[in-house]
C-alpha cells in the first residue's frame, strides 16, 4: 500500500506518451480520480443498502448528508472545522509512509504537543499575546516532533516495530497528560474536571474572519503543500522515497538513512503536535482528557484513504470531517445510531483499499506498450 | 429552596400581570412546536449516566408541542459547539440540553453568547455570576441516595466488607463513596468500603477487573460511580456478589443481586423545567436539589433486602427528604485519622467546602491519588 504510493505526474511523465490519446496520455491521473470516486459511490451505495435494511428511506440518508455536510453555510463550516486536524494528524501517519512506515502514533504526538505548548503558554505569562503563539506553535511542534522521533529511533536504532511503538506512545502520552493535569500542571479551581490553566482569551488564535472556522486548517493547508512539495519536488524527499522503496539500496548510494528516518518522523509528529497546539489555543483554551477526542486516529484513516499523498490528504479529510458533520443530522432526522457513521467509515475504508488492486487494470486507460 | 419559593411566586404573579398586558406573550410562543436539543456524551442507552438524560428527554416527548431532537456520542471538543448550532441552525432549537461535564466550560458558555435569546441548561457545571443569564446548570445531590443505598448494602453485606468502582478521586465522586461508606456504617459500624479507581469514566475492561479483584478480597456488595455501571453490575452479579445501582435502575440486569441504587430522577426535573418556562418563570441559573426536590430517587428495594433494613433505610429517606437530616455531620474523620469535620459541625447539603471534598473517611480502604 505504501510503496506504491508514486506521484502521479512523475509517474504520467514516465508513460509512453507517444501517439497516446487524451485519456492514455493522462491515464494515470485520471485512474487516481475515477477509482476512489468510484470506490467512495460504492461504498455510499452499500451503505444505503444497510440504512435501507433499518427501515429508512436511502434517499433521505443522501439528502441529509449533503445538508448536513455542504448543504448550507453553516454546515460547510462546521464540516472544515471538524477538517481542520485531520489534515495535520492524517500527515503524522503520511509522511513517514514515504519511507515505508507505518506510524499510528499520531493521537499521542496530538497530547503531547498540546501539553508542550500550553506549558510554554503558562509558563509566560508577561508575553504578549504574539510571541505566546509563536512559543506554542515552535513547543507544540517540538513536542510531538521528539514523540513521533522516538518511535522512529526505536526502529532504527533497536529493531521495535514503529507501528506497535507508535500506537503504545499513544497510552503513555495519555497517562502522562492525565498524570500532569490531575498534579503538577492541575488548576486548583478545576474540581470535577480535572484541567491545567487557561492560557489566556489574549492568547487564543481565534477563527479566520468571516468564519467560525479555526486557524488550523490553514495550518494544516500549509502543512499539507509542504510537505507535498518536499516528498516530490525536493532532493530531501526525493532520497526519502528511495529509502522508503529499497532501504539496502538507499544505503548503497550512501543515503543517511537514520537521518532520514529521524527527520521525517520529527516532522510527521510536529504535524500531530501542531494540530493539538491548535485545540488548545483556538478550541479548548487549556489542557485536559477532552484532547483525546480521536483525531490522531481519525487521521489513520484519512492518510490511507488518501493513498499517503500529502495533497489528497485535503479533499479526504473534508469528505470525513462532512461525514462526521452529517453524522449528526443523522441521528437527529433518521434515528440512526451514532455508530453508523462508524459503518460508513468502515466502508468506505474497505472499498478503497479493495479498489487498490484496479490501479493499472482499467483497459481504457492503458497507452500501446 | 425557601429562596426559590418566593422567587417563583413573586414571577409568578409577575407573569400573571405580564399575560394580562400583554396578551398570552409567553405562552402563545410556546403553543408553536418547540424543538429541544440533547445531547449526550455516550450512548443513550449505557444503562448510565447518558441513559438517566435520555429518560429525561423521553419524557418530554410525552408532553405536547414540544419536538426533541437528540445527539449521542458527542465529545468534549468544539463538536459540542457545531451540535448546538446544528441543531440551532438545522432543527429550530430553543432550549438546549448539553448534558455532560465537560461541555460547559468553554463550549456551552460561547454558545450562550453567541445566542442570547436562546437557554441552555446543563448538568453538573458551576454557573457564577459572570456567566451568560441564558445559561444555567442543574445537578442532584445524589449523595443522599448513596446513603440510603450504603446502609441498605450495611446490613446485606454478611462480610461488612463493602466494594465501590469508582472512575476518578474528583470531589462529586469521593462524596458519593463518603455518604455510602456512613450509611452503612449506620447498618454496622464494623463496615468498609475499598475503592478502586479505574482512572476514567467509561473504562468497561478495567471495572470488570475491579470488580473482580473486590470479590476476590470477600466484598459481597458493591456498587460504583462510573458512567456505565452495566459492567459492574452484571459482573458482580455473575460471582453472586449483591449490587447497589447508580444512575439508572439496573435491576433488569442482575434481578437477584439488585439491592437498590441512588438513581438520577430527570423525568421528573426537565418536564418541571420546559413547564416553568412555557408560564413565563425563570429557572433559577444554579439549580440544586435531592430527593426533596425530586432531583434524585432511590431505585425500589430488591427481595434480598431484610425487612429491618428497610426500615432504618425509610425512615432516614424521609428524614432526608423532610431537609431534617445532615449526612456529613462532625466529628468525621478520615481514612489517616484526621478530623477533616470537627464535632459540633454540620455540614448541610449546599455547603460549598462538600464541593472541594479531597478525602475519603474512616471506614473507606483506598487512596485518593
Amino acid at each position: 500500500m505504501t510503496t506504491d504510493t508514486a506521484d502521479p505526474v512523475e509517474a504520467a511523465a514516465i508513460a509512453p506518451a507517444a501517439d497516446a490519446g487524451f485519456l492514455q496520455r493522462h491515464g494515470t491521473t485520471i485512474e487516481y480520480l475515477l477509482i476512489p470516486g468510484a470506490a467512495l459511490c460504492g461504498a455510499l451505495a452499500l451503505f444505503g443498502v444497510f440504512v435501507a435494511l433499518f427501515g429508512k428511506n436511502p434517499l433521505d440518508l443522501y439528502f441529509y448528508m449533503y445538508q448536513g455536510a455542504f448543504g448550507t453555510w453553516f454546515s460547510w463550516q462546521n464540516t472544515l472545522t471538524k477538517a481542520a486536524p485531520l489534515i495535520l494528524t492524517a500527515l503524522c501517519t503520511a509522511l513517514p509512509a514515504q519511507l515505508g512506515m507505518v506510524i499510528i502514533g499520531g493521537e499521542g504526538a496530538l497530547l503531547i504537543g498540546a501539553l508542550a505548548a500550553t506549558g510554554i503558554a503558562l509558563a509566560m505569562p508577561w508575553a504578549p499575546p504574539l510571541v505566546v503563539q509563536v512559543a506554542m506553535v515552535c513547543a507544540g511542534m517540538l513536542g510531538g516532533g521528539l514523540w513521533i522521533m522516538l518511535a522512529g529511533g526505536l526502529r532504527q536504532f533497536r529493531g521495535v516495530n514503529e507501528t506497535i511503538s507508535s500506537l503504545l506512545l499513544v497510552y503513555i502520552a495519555l497517562a502522562v497528560l492525565n498524570h500532569l493535569v490531575e498534579g503538577m500542571m492541575r488548576d486548583p479551581a478545576s474540581l470535577n474536571k480535572p484541567s491545567t490553566r487557561e492560557i489566556g482569551a489574549a492568547n487564543m488564535i481565534g477563527t479566520i474572519p468571516g468564519t467560525d472556522v479555526h486557524w488550523g486548517l490553514v495550518f494544516g493547508l500549509i502543512a499539507a503543500v509542504a510537505s507535498y512539495i518536499l516528498i516530490y519536488h525536493t532532493v530531501f524527499g526525493f532520497a526519502a522515497r528511495v529509502a522508503g522503496g529499497n532501504i539496502r539500496a538507499a544505503k548503497i548510494v550512501g543515503l543517511n538513512v537514520s537521518k532520514l528516518i529521524l527527520t521525517v518522523c520529527f516532522l510527521a509528529g510536529g504535524a500531530a503536535g501542531l494540530a493539538g497546539m491548535v485545540e488548545v489555543a483556538a478550541v479548548q483554551g487549556r489542557t485536559n482528557a477532552n484532547l483525546a477526542a480521536g483525531y490522531g486516529f481519525t487521521g489513520i484513516l484519512v492518510a490511507f484513504l488518501a493513498r499517503q499523498n500529502p495533497l489528497a490528504i485535503i479533499p479526504v479529510a473534508i469528505l470525513l470531517g462532512g461525514i462526521s458533520a452529517s453524522g449528526g443530522l443523522l441521528q437527529r432526522r433518521l434515528g440512526l445510531p451514532d455508530a453508523s457513521v462508524l459503518v460508513l467509515q468502515g466502508i468506505i475504508f474497505v472499498f478503497v483499499l479493495a479498489s487498490d488492486a484496479l490501479y493499472g487494470r482499467i483497459g481504457f486507460l492503458k497507452g500501446k506498450s | 429552596m425557601d429562596f426559590g419559593r418566593i422567587s417563583r411566586r413573586h414571577l409568578l404573579q409577575g407573569g400573571a400581570a405580564l399575560t394580562l398586558g400583554s396578551a398570552l406573550g409567553a405562552r402563545s410562543a410556546f403553543a408553536a412546536e418547540t424543538t429541544i436539543g440533547f445531547i449526550y456524551v455516550g450512548s443513550r442507552d449505557d444503562y448510565g449516566y447518558n441513559q438517566a438524560h435520555a429518560q429525561g428527554a423521553a419524557a418530554l416527548k410525552k408532553m405536547p408541542g414540544l419536538k426533541v431532537v437528540e445527539e449521542e456520542k458527542v465529545p468534549e471538543t468544539d463538536a459540542v459547539e457545531k451540535t448546538i448550532e446544528s441543531m440551532i441552525n438545522l432543527d429550530g432549537a430553543t432550549l438546549l440540553f448539553p448534558t455532560s461535564f465537560g461541555y460547559y466550560n468553554p463550549h456551552m458558555i460561547k454558545m450562550a453568547n453567541k445566542f442570547p435569546k436562546l437557554r441552555f441548561e446543563h448538568c453538573g457545571g458551576l454557573w457564577s455570576d459572570k456567566d451568560p443569564k441564558n445559561a444555567g446548570s442543574y445537578f442532584g445531590y445524589i449523595d443522599e441516595a448513596q446513603f440510603i443505598s450504603g446502609i441498605v448494602a450495611g446490613y446485606a453485606s454478611k462480610t461488612g466488607k463493602l466494594g465501590f468502582v469508582a472512575a476518578k478521586p474528583i470531589p462529586q465522586v469521593l462524596r458519593n463513596i463518603n455518604a455510602f461508606t456512613l450509611g452503612a456504617k449506620l447498618a454496622n459500624p464494623k463496615a468498609t468500603t475499598q475503592v478502586i479507581f479505574t482512572g476514567d469514566w467509561s473504562m468497561p475492561v478495567k471495572e470488570a477487573e475491579a470488580t473482580n479483584s473486590l470479590i476476590d478480597q470477600g466484598v459481597d456488595v458493591l456498587t460504583c460511580h462510573v458512567d456505565g455501571p452495566k459492567t459492574m453490575v452484571e459482573n458482580a452479579a455473575r460471582r453472586g456478589a449483591m449490587v447497589c445501582g447508580y444512575h439508572v435502575n439496573q435491576s433488569a440486569l442482575a434481578p437477584k443481586a439488585y439491592l437498590t441504587g441512588a438513581e438520577w430522577n430527570w423525568e421528573a426535573l426537565y418536564p418541571k423545567f420546559v413547564k416553568m418556562i412555557a408560564a413565563g418563570e425563570s429557572i433559577p441559573n444554579f439549580y440544586r436539589g435531592g430527593f426533596k426536590e425530586e432531583i434524585v430517587k432511590q431505585s425500589p428495594y430488591g427481595e434480598a433486602v431484610s425487612a429491618e433494613a428497610r426500615k432504618h433505610a425509610d425512615d432516614i429517606k424521609a428524614k432526608l427528604t423532610a431537609g431534617d437530616y445532615v449526612i456529613f455531620k462532625g466529628p468525621i474523620l478520615d481514612n489517616k485519622g484526621k478530623t477533616v469535620i470537627g464535632a459540633g459541625t454540620e455540614r448541610g447539603q449546599k455547603d460549598a467546602e462538600l464541593e472541594k471534598m479531597d478525602y475519603l473517611v474512616e471506614g473507606v480502604i483506598g487512596a485518593t491519588s
